[in-house]
């Protein structure tokens, strides 16, 4: 056998010079670096602005006091000691000190009692958690409301957009807290007629029909600029070619809202919740304040700050502290905001 | 003829608005008198309990055994020819009368504080937008920052504990001299102010980039005509949309800030007539307010358009 020695100019291949590419060598050839989610650039634009994760941490560090640390603190918010009140900060009433004298120890009311004997650190802490609790629920119904309506409203478009958005500039022209004020001052008594009536009613009571008054304003008025912030999102969105090929695909208007639209208007949902939490909180304290809202003795920051405005002579620090407190979770829920809209919808950033 | 034709886009344009507002204060009246009519026991249940026969004569006389559209139709004529009904726990006395008594004080108060607000909120605002990013921009942006996160009731009543009760400089209650409006004034303009200068600061920043701005430079204008007559006349636009807002931001703040102050204001004897349930009171102020506020809100849309002609009419 005579093995023929391969032309040098012949084109015929060698198969056995070939072998399948390890791991390593492919990855070698690729060039992009691994692709970032949305999510994550947001998050990284997001831990890059020192203003907005200070006002996170400060966040979490308020819903720690406000929901955990209430529940293995000494003293609860409603407990009464007739005879212990008025202490100062960091002071004992005569039976307290009776028994630090005997050597027991008694945890110390950092921010003092009110009138009532009641601790005021807990009752502060409790106070936060309504308000947040407000916030926070209300912040989400008018995500809830505000989205759909605007996306159903962008989507169809024509009549229904027409007919809709003079329905939102109607609600828009109404002076808001007056109309609050009204339906908090009428609300209260057919919801408690209702908590009456039947037992399967009755978790309205726990809650306080105070409370609810507040979700029901909110549901009904503040959702509307949440509506015209989407609506105008969705407008220009429902052009792009993805819409058009999810309809070529045959996909309900409902999939095509739910999947491609409102999946791409997540940021600025985000953001204009954030941003709604605040002004919640505002409006929430504002109302206590005068006297709507929660009832006693569930103590709100507004009605802590109200209680305390008859001692505001002797007794500054009871004020004083509510009002740092609600300063606290506006300013910080504000930044936040700022910060978030920087990070996940650069456009917008001024 | 486009004169004319502007001219009737704008006329257009003013009684679509003014439609509105008629159809807004429309609910806003039926709303606030449905919600009352659903409210359970009537005005006279009072503490000593009157006979069913005193009863059926004082419903009779106020017309309160009539069908509710009568009731209804009743108040509205009552309400246009300038009578809210009568206060229940005032006696004697009308609501139209307590509002026309207690809303001037309470004018003043807002009326300064609105003044307060654009005379500070503007010039910052400029100055911020000029000196955009030093130390200047800086510790305005602090300010305006906190001034929208601190409600007014607790700006009150910092003011009070750092003012009266630590350096006894200003009085805290009432309003019978003009060192009584200082605090007042201040802890409603406030949040406004701020406003009003994060506002002015990003419209100042647009403006600043625009051409005409570098023209005016280029002619050798001082720095204080350049940002106060050129620029500040385009800048200040956004501000007056704010106007209507602010208004509403100001009664409602009232409400507040007059019951800490204890000033005779409308918004003190509004809060006062909730906690009384004086329904009466309650409804009249809110018409009142609403009715206020929304025609305010038409007239500055309006000048709105008048003013920058840049604007395209719908």
């Amino acid at each position: 056998m005579n093995e023929k020695k391969p032309n040098p100019l012949s084109f015929q291949l060698d198969v056995s010079a070939f072998v399948p590419a390890t791991q390593e060598e492919k990855e070698s050839l690729v060039i992009m670096r691994e692709s970032r989610s949305f999510w994550k650039d947001g998050i990284h634009r997001l831990s890059k602005n020192i203003v907005a994760m200070v006002s996170l941490i400060v966040i979490v560090i308020v819903l720690i006091f406000a929901f955990v640390v209430p529940t293995f603190y000494p003293y609860d918010y409603k407990t009464q000691d007739k005879v212990g009140g008025n202490t100062p900060p960091m002071g004992y009433s005569t039976q307290e000190q009776a028994k630090i004298d005997a050597g027991e120890f008694v945890f110390p009311h950092f921010l003092g009692t009110d009138n009532a004997g009641r601790d005021l650190t807990v009752r502060i802490m409790m106070g936060s958690r309504i308000s947040l609790l407000v916030g926070i629920l209300a912040s989400a119904i008018i995500m809830l409301i505000g989205s759909t309506y605007g996306a159903i409203a962008g989507y169809f478009g024509g009549r229904a957009d027409q007919i809709m958005m003079r329905i939102v500039d109607m609600i828009y022209t109404v002076p808001d807290l007056i109309i609050i004020i009204l339906l908090m001052t009428t609300l209260k008594y057919p919801l408690q007629s209702l908590a009456d009536s039947s037992p399967a009613f009755h978790w309205i009571n726990t809650l306080g029909v105070g409370l609810i008054c507040i979700f029901i304003v909110f549901a009904l008025l503040y959702w509307v600029g949440m509506a015209r912030i989407i609506r105008s999102q969705i407008l220009s969105l429902k052009e792009q070619e993805y819409v058009t090929a999810a309809r070529a695909l045959g996909s309900s208007h409902r999939r095509i809202i739910q999947k491609h639209l409102l999946k791409n208007c997540i940021g600025m949902i985000i953001v204009t919740t954030t941003l709604q939490i605040p002004s919640a909180i505002f409006t929430e304290s504002f109302l206590s304040f005068i006297g709507l809202g929660v009832a006693a003795p569930m103590p709100s920051l507004g009605s802590l700050a109200s209680e305390a405005l008859s001692g505001i002579t002797s007794f500054p620090h009871r004020l004083l502290a509510p009002a740092i407190m609600i300063s606290i979770i506006i300013l910080s829920f504000n930044l936040l905001g700022d910060g978030l809209r920087d990070a996940f919808d650069p456009k917008l950033k001024k | 003829m486009p004169l004319i034709k502007e001219w009737l886009t704008l006329g257009k344009y003013i009684i679509k608005r003014v439609l509105y507002a008629v159809l807004t204060l429309a609910i806003v009246i039926s709303l606030t008198f449905f919600l009352m009519y659903l409210i359970p026991g009537g005005p006279f249940l009072a503490e000593k309990a009157p006979t069913q026969a005193t009863l059926d004569a004082l419903n009779a006389k106020y017309g309160l055994d009539q069908p509710v559209y009568i009731q209804f139709k009743n108040y509205v004529v009552n309400m246009f020819q300038g009578d809210l009904g009568v206060s229940l726990k005032q006696r004697g006395r009308t609501v139209a009368g307590i509002i026309g008594s207690k809303f001037p004080v309470s004018a003043k108060v807002g009326g300064l504080s609105i003044l307060v607000a654009l005379v500070f909120g503007i010039p910052l605002g400029t100055v911020s937008a000029y000196y955009r990013g030093k130390w200047t921009d800086k510790v305005i942006s602090v300010f305006s920052t906190f001034g929208i996160a601190v409600p007014s009731f607790v700006m009150s009543t910092v003011l009070i504990i750092i003012l009266s009760i630590n350096l006894k400089l200003l009085p805290t209650y009432g309003l019978t001299s003009p060192l009584h409006y200082i605090m007042p004034v201040i802890a409603l303009s406030f949040y406004p102010a701020a406003y009003i200068s994060r506002l002015m600061r990003s419209s100042m920043l647009d403006v600043l980039g625009q051409d005409y701005i570098r023209t005016a430079r280029a002619k050798g204008l001082s720095t204080f005509v350049m940002l106060f007559k050129h620029a500040l006349r385009n800048a200040v636009l956004p501000v007056v949309t704010y106007l209507g807002p602010m208004l509403a931001y100001t009664l409602t703040g009232s409400f507040v800030v007059e019951k800490i102050f204890t000033i005779p204001g409308l918004g003190k004897e509004f809060i006062s007539s909730i906690t009384n349930r004086d329904y009466p009171m309650v409804m009249g102020t809110t018409i009142f307010l609403a009715a206020l506020i929304v025609t305010m809100n038409v007239l500055v849309d309006i000048i709105y358009k008048l003013v920058d002609p840049r604007i395209k009419l719908q």
